[in-house]
């Protein structure tokens, strides 16, 4: 029969949309305004999962983000499907298909559930490091089967069809929860003219308001929640975002909120460019928390089975979604809250067995009420037992003694199909512990409340407020202050009025005693979703763990993706009673985010696929674009690699490349690098601190080598520096140091030296460089250039502005190969155009593009070293062999400088870079190889150094390489090995690093 | 995500914006050569780490580039002031009792 | 020799420029885009240091742009007759955009009056500047970066340099209604891509 738990009339559902979904194969109908575990229950399902280890049924139990059971598998196709979601928090609609996520073959008839039934009493905490121990190497195949035997959803196979975004917003006030409280502080705050944003978890506003029976002004607490919606939603300076979970609470008032925007309408999102959720990033002046009190579940024996629900859901089901899970109820309550859910299901026609009160003398307001409707009331007494399997057939029942921890008296059975159990309320503290508050336990309310944070006021439920007006006037409190802080001013308001009630005082009741103790009675479920039982914190604490975060790990309380929502407490207070401690003392664990699981693609955002980070580009891109250059990432630059031409692979195009190089012409864009303009009379000065090296006698237009180190003498950067005039330099660095290198200057000059008049500004994307290198350098640029090439005119490291292509450019002839170069440098916006310029002349000289792996071979073959890749932030200037760069005469004590004169700068067993000669010339060293001298020794080997940089050389005809190896300047000609992982050695001779036209002469003519 | 007030723009940024840069109030011996090795070494490497009130230096990287000191509790995480390179900080660990409660 | 290299890089004619967004085309929204995107290519841009706090160095500079020396933070000023601005960025650098073609003459006119300790650096082939309008303009920028560009803390006349998606950009309001956004140059395919992704949800023209 159809939906056979649904009433005829009530509920904030949409009788006239029926909606038809799938559970488990089988089709089912509901609502609108139905959840899925709502649709469930009003189908009767029993049975909406197995749980985690012992793979026992379980039913719904909550109404809300506490639901800890009915976790399912969403989706309805591969690309969209969801893990781990709550039931009770997925809106219905249309085609919805979902799975229990445990139970094989499926949930009503599961194979493990007997293993868990034969093997429960042996599956206590610790169980699978205990049994599993060993063999040791048979863990990897048990983990196999365990892995496949637990575990809940699982992740899609194929790549999700929705997107997910990021907005920023700013607000004078942030309040979490759209309950009475938060309704009630933004009512205030609206009309203020302050920012407000109001966000809640759920579909819609309304929070407790939305369930309960207490009327404000005299009418149905919803009409309220409609007029303040109404209210809000005309003012513009207030945003309401409900289907917004505040997953974080961050440092100094910032906060995550997720907003489900399309995931109570369909799989996907149905229309184009719409993401399916957004995560807000909110900076808020003041945070007002209203997240509420969850009320918790009593442990008793078996309170796990099917149809054991807490009262506060049982009257959401009724009052909210015209469901009535059942058709006997009996309830167990240690407070008034308790006996509304008899009441509600009373009023739905069904039959309440008895109200099960541990207090002696129960006399509230709502207790009055239940008596006056002939609801019979046991007082002293508590549920102790659950009957039943795959649903509650009774309860037992009989007097406690909460203190001396032990049933008295006769036991009486009732028969019924539904336990309702409320233990109390626990404040929602999460959000307030995120940056490390912990919460302060409050002996009146039985509760923790929040901690303090700056910028948070709590307020109503989870700051333990529970009478309605009391709630309204917390709420509307915090916002008056927080709205006046902020220098706005409010308009007076008005707050509806509840009926007070009196509520009898609530008495502490957490677990309830078996006639067996504790290890040998039916199970007792503390934390449902991770199977913890009280049996198991037992044995935790009599194995010696007893502080609450080791009993916490040790047994998986609160883990999952529930968080201890509703075992947390119950679980503290067990362990308190086991160690003859008060709640307090035993402390409670500090949450972190995310309060409730966010899908990964919402924490991305746009931050993936082709968007994922910056990717760089020069003035020259879209011509290695069409040339068929193969890229290169340097940092979040995109470089040519190499140019293949035709099938050519990578070594034959690399080879191609450098040929040409040394042969003919080639051409490479070296935009990417670093360039930084001094200014200001005190700029020689600046440079002769910060390099190793001596500016005071640069001329102009000279260039020359720099090298920068740290004040540990470690060699940070390098490059060429030109002097354009008397207070004006240009100072290149490495296209990974760029924007480090300028901090760098500016934390000296604004920390240390800020007396010295000079400026720096980057100039990185303003010049592009396009470097022609080659003996036929000279020849090519003279076809498009005015300035005076002749080897005496333009001399090596100098600097010469004119015209190149029609286009003013300043032209280096510094050498990156060690062949005759010319860098030309013009304002961006022209550089595609002289490149085109230089390419008509392709033919002509044989100008070929070259990539980062040619220029790599081409340096590396004249031993120019390349920082970060020869040098790793230990090598000094000396153990690169370039004293020749270092001026230790130079007046100021220079950056560096002071470090290379302790002990141990000064080993003469230092790694000092050399070269390598691999003993068979078609070996190429792998980077990263490991240096010994005695191949034979005993592992583990002393390792004397590495390979830094190694290539194929075509004009060498062989493998060669750079290394730093221990005394190196000192064994050349030495033999030395270089064994591998796959058993290889290696061998090579040490030699100069210079392995081509060691005097330099080919860059000079 | 800190939210950090720089003294140069004059209003709060978002922590993104900045970069930590370590221990403030540190100054090059100006004298290196005649420090001994320990003494470099000291100023080299060794930091302090306290649990409570810090003094450290921040630039506001993608915003106007200027380097700045903070007064920051290493256990709340609250920022006690923000003042500008060259200045003293009003809030120090001697001057502030620093509350219990985390 | 000279103190400082002044060098007038505008080239000759028939050198075809590039900006650093010539290789994307137009992009259409349907009717009633919710953005607009537009390539102001080819300005000026020049970067001023100084210390604001010398009078002299403030006239100088009111003397050569013809509009004031913005001494108040995140403060934008515009000379309209000339089509040119100048931005503080920080108490003693100053981002000047002027029309393309006239920024040799505009540092030629800086160094004619400045004298004390000043820089001034031509940065025009670094940068490109976009202008964004239409009704959903604000909320692209809500979804860009997490600087506050509500108008209560962004009114007309504010330029700040902030983060952009995963890069940074200056961001300006120049007047009611446009935006306007200065990229660097390697950066302007990768703010392009972003600002169109973002603009989907609303209809975007990218002219």
């Amino acid at each position: 029969m159809s939906q056979a738990n649904r009433l005829s009339q009530g509920g904030q559902i949409d009788r006239s949309k029926q909606i038809n979904f799938t559970f488990n194969g089988l089709r089912y109908t509901g609502y609108e305004g139905d959840t899925l575990a709502s649709a469930l229950l009003a189908n009767g399902v029993d049975i909406v999962n197995r749980s985690f280890k012992y793979s026992r049924p379980r039913g719904i139990v909550a109404s809300n983000a506490a639901e800890p059971n009915a976790i399912v598998q969403l989706g309805s196709t591969e690309a969209t499907q969801v893990p781990n979601v709550r039931a009770t928090q997925q809106a219905l609609y249309e085609g919805l298909s979902a799975r229990s996520t445990n139970g094989w073959p499926n949930v009503n008839n599961d194979a493990m559930g007997l293993v868990g039934k034969l093997g429960g009493p042996m599956m206590g905490p610790g169980f699978y490091y205990k049994t599993f121990m060993a063999p040791a190497s048979m863990w990897m195949t048990y983990e196999k089967f365990i892995r496949k035997a637990a575990g809940l959803g699982r992740a899609p196979n194929e790549n999700d069809p929705d997107i997910y975004d990021h907005y920023n917003r700013h607000c004078d006030l942030l309040i979490i929860g759209a309950g009475p409280a938060g309704l009630a502080a933004a009512l205030t705050a609206a009309n203020s003219g302050a920012r407000v944003i109001i966000c809640d978890e759920q579909e819609s506003f309304g929070g407790s308001l939305l369930e309960t029976a207490d009327p404000l002004n005299g009418k149905p607490a919803s009409e309220w929640v409609s007029q303040v919606v109404e209210q809000l939603a005309a003012n513009n300076d207030v945003l309401m975002l409900p289907r917004t979970t505040a997953n974080g609470y961050h440092d100094h008032n910032f906060v995550t909120l997720h907003e489900r925007r399309t995931e109570h309408l369909a799989d996907k999102a149905p229309i184009a460019h719409q993401a399916r959720s957004r995560m807000h990033h909110i900076r808020a002046k003041q945070v007002i928390l209203a997240t509420g009190a969850q009320e918790r579940p009593v442990v008793y024996a078996n309170n796990d089975v099917p149809g054991n629900m807490i009262c506060s859901a049982v009257s959401a089901y009724i009052r909210r979604y015209a469901v009535v899970p059942g058709q006997k109820l009996v309830v167990t309550t240690g407070n008034d809250s308790g006996y509304q859910a008899a009441l509600d299901w009373q009023a739905a026609g069904r039959e309440v067995v008895a109200i099960v009160d541990c207090r002696a003398n129960p006399d509230g307001d709502l207790v009055k009420q239940a008596r006056q409707k002939g609801i019979r009331i046991i007082a002293g007494s508590a549920v102790f037992e659950a009957k039943g399997s795959k649903r509650v057939t009774g309860a037992r029942v009989a007097a406690v003694d909460l203190n001396a921890f032990t049933l008295k008296g006769d036991v009486e059975d009732l028969g019924c199909d539904t336990i309702a159990s409320s233990g109390g309320f626990s404040p929602v503290v999460h959000l307030a512990a995120h940056t490390g508050a912990r919460p302060v336990w409050n002996e009146e309310a039985i509760g923790f409340v929040p901690g303090k944070v700056k910028g948070v006021i709590p307020v109503g439920g989870v700051d333990a407020i529970y009478p309605l007006n009391e709630v309204l006037q917390s709420g509307h409190q915090a916002a008056v202050q927080a709205i006046e802080s902020c220098g706005y001013t409010l308009t007076p308001l008005e707050l509806p009025k509840a009926t007070g009630r009196v509520e009898g005082k609530a008495a502490a009741l957490f677990q309830v005693p078996h006639l067996k103790s504790t290890s040998r009675a039916p199970k007792q479920f503390v934390d449902l979703q991770n199977d913890v039982t009280a049996a198991g914190i037992e044995l935790a604490t009599r194995e010696g763990f007893e502080s609450i975060e080791h009993v916490k790990r040790y047994t998986a309380l609160g883990f999952g993706t529930d968080q201890g929502k509703l075992g947390n407490i119950n679980g503290m207070a067990i362990t308190a009673r086991l160690l003859g401690r008060t709640i307090p003392e035993t402390g409670t664990t500090v949450f972190r985010p995310n309060y409730t699981g966010i899908t990964f693609g919402a924490i991305a955002g746009r931050h993936a696929g082709a968007l994922f980070d910056p990717e760089r580009y020069t003035a020259m891109h879209q011509w290695h674009l069409q040339r068929g250059a193969k890229f290169e990432d340097v940092g979040q630059w995109k470089r040519p690699w190499y140019f293949p031409i035709g099938n050519e692979t990578m070594h034959e195009a690399v080879a191609r490349e450098c040929r040409a190089v040394r042969e003919q012409v080639g051409i490479l864009d070296a935009s990417t690098l670093g360039k930084i303009d001094i200014q200001g009379k005190d700029s020689r000065d600046f440079l002769a601190r910060v390099y190793t090296n001596k500016w005071a006698q640069l001329g102009l237009n000279k260039c020359r080598y720099g090298l920068m180190c740290k004040d540990d003498g470690m060699v940070m950067d390098d490059g060429v520096t030109t002097c354009l005039g008397d207070n004006h330099f240009l100072m290149t660095t490495t296209t990974g140091g760029a924007a480090g290198i300028l901090e760098w200057l500016e934390l000296w000059h604004q920390t240390e030296w800020p007396e010295l008049e000079v400026y720096f500004n980057s100039v990185t994307d303003h010049w592009a460089t396009m470097t022609i290198t080659g003996p036929n350098a000279r020849d090519l640029l003279s076809e498009i250039t005015d300035i005076d090439l002749a080897k005496d005119s333009f001399k090596f490291m100098e600097c010469r502005e004119g015209m190149v292509a029609n286009v003013p450019a300043r032209v280096y002839r510094i050498s990156f190969t060690g062949e005759l170069t010319y860098e030309i440098n013009v304002q961006a916006n022209y550089a595609m155009h002289v490149w085109k310029a230089l390419f008509e002349h392709e033919e002509t000289y044989g100008l070929t593009p070259y990539g980062t792996e040619t220029m790599h071979v081409l340096r590396a073959e004249k031993g120019f070293i390349i920082v970060g890749q020869d040098t790793d932030g230990s090598v000094t200037p000396e153990d690169l062999g370039m004293q020749w760069c270092v001026g230790y005469d130079k007046p100021f004590s220079w950056i560096g400088k002071r470090a290379l004169s302790r002990p141990d700068t000064r080993r003469k067993d230092r790694k000092q870079l050399v070269g390598l000669l691999p003993s068979d010339p078609k070996v190429v060293l792998e980077e990263g190889a490991q240096i010994v001298f005695d191949p034979k020794q005993q592992v583990p080997m002393k390792m004397k150094g590495h390979v830094t940089s190694s290539y194929y050389s075509p004009t060498l005809g062989q493998g060669f390489a750079l290394a730093l190896v221990m005394g190196g300047a000192e064994r050349m000609g030495e033999t030395v090995f270089m064994p591998m992982a796959d058993g290889t050695v290696y061998e090579a001779k040490i030699v100069s690093p210079i392995f081509l036209d060691p005097k330099g002469e080919r860059q000079n003519v | 995500m800190f939210h950090i007030y720089c003294p140069y723009c004059g209003e709060h940024r978002e922590e993104n914006e900045f970069r930590p840069k370590g221990q403030a109030h540190i100054m090059r011996p100006k004298d290196p050569e005649s420090c001994s090795d320990e003494e470099w070494a000291d100023y080299l490497f060794f930091r302090d780490n306290p649990k409570g009130i810090h003094h450290e230096m921040w630039v506001h990287a993608t915003g106007c580039r200027k380097f700045f000191n903070m007064t920051r509790d290493t256990v709340s995480y609250e920022i006690l002031e923000v003042y500008k390179m060259g200045e003293q900080p009003k809030i120090t660990a001697a001057s502030r009792v620093v509350g219990g409660e985390k | 020799m000279s103190n400082v290299a002044v060098f007038d890089q505008n080239a000759g004619i028939g050198v075809l420029a590039e900006s650093p967004l010539a290789h994307v085309s137009g992009v259409k929204g349907g009717h009633t885009p919710g953005v607009v995107i537009h390539e102001k290519a080819f300005l000026g841009y020049l970067t001023l240091r100084g210390n604001s706090a010398d009078s002299s160095f403030c006239s100088g500079v009111e003397q050569a742009l013809g509009m004031p020396l913005p001494t108040e933070p995140l403060s934008l000023h515009q000379n309209q007759q000339k089509g040119s601005s100048i931005q503080w960025l920080s108490p003693d650098e100053w981002l000047i955009v002027v029309q393309g073609g006239t920024e040799y003459e505009t540092e030629m006119a800086l160094r004619t009056e400045l004298s004390s300790h000043f820089a001034v650096v031509n940065i025009s082939g670094g940068q490109t500047l976009l202008t964004l309008s239409g009704s959903a303009a604000q909320d692209v920028l809500h979804k860009s970066t997490v600087y506050d560009v509500h108008p209560r803390n962004f009114p007309v006349g504010k330029a700040v340099a902030t983060n952009f998606a995963k890069a940074t950009a200056i961001i300006r309001r120049p007047s009611e209604g446009t935006w306007e956004l200065i990229v660097r140059r390697s950066f302007a395919d990768y703010c392009y891509r972003w600002l169109i992704d973002a603009s989907q949800e609303f209809g975007v023209d990218y002219e």
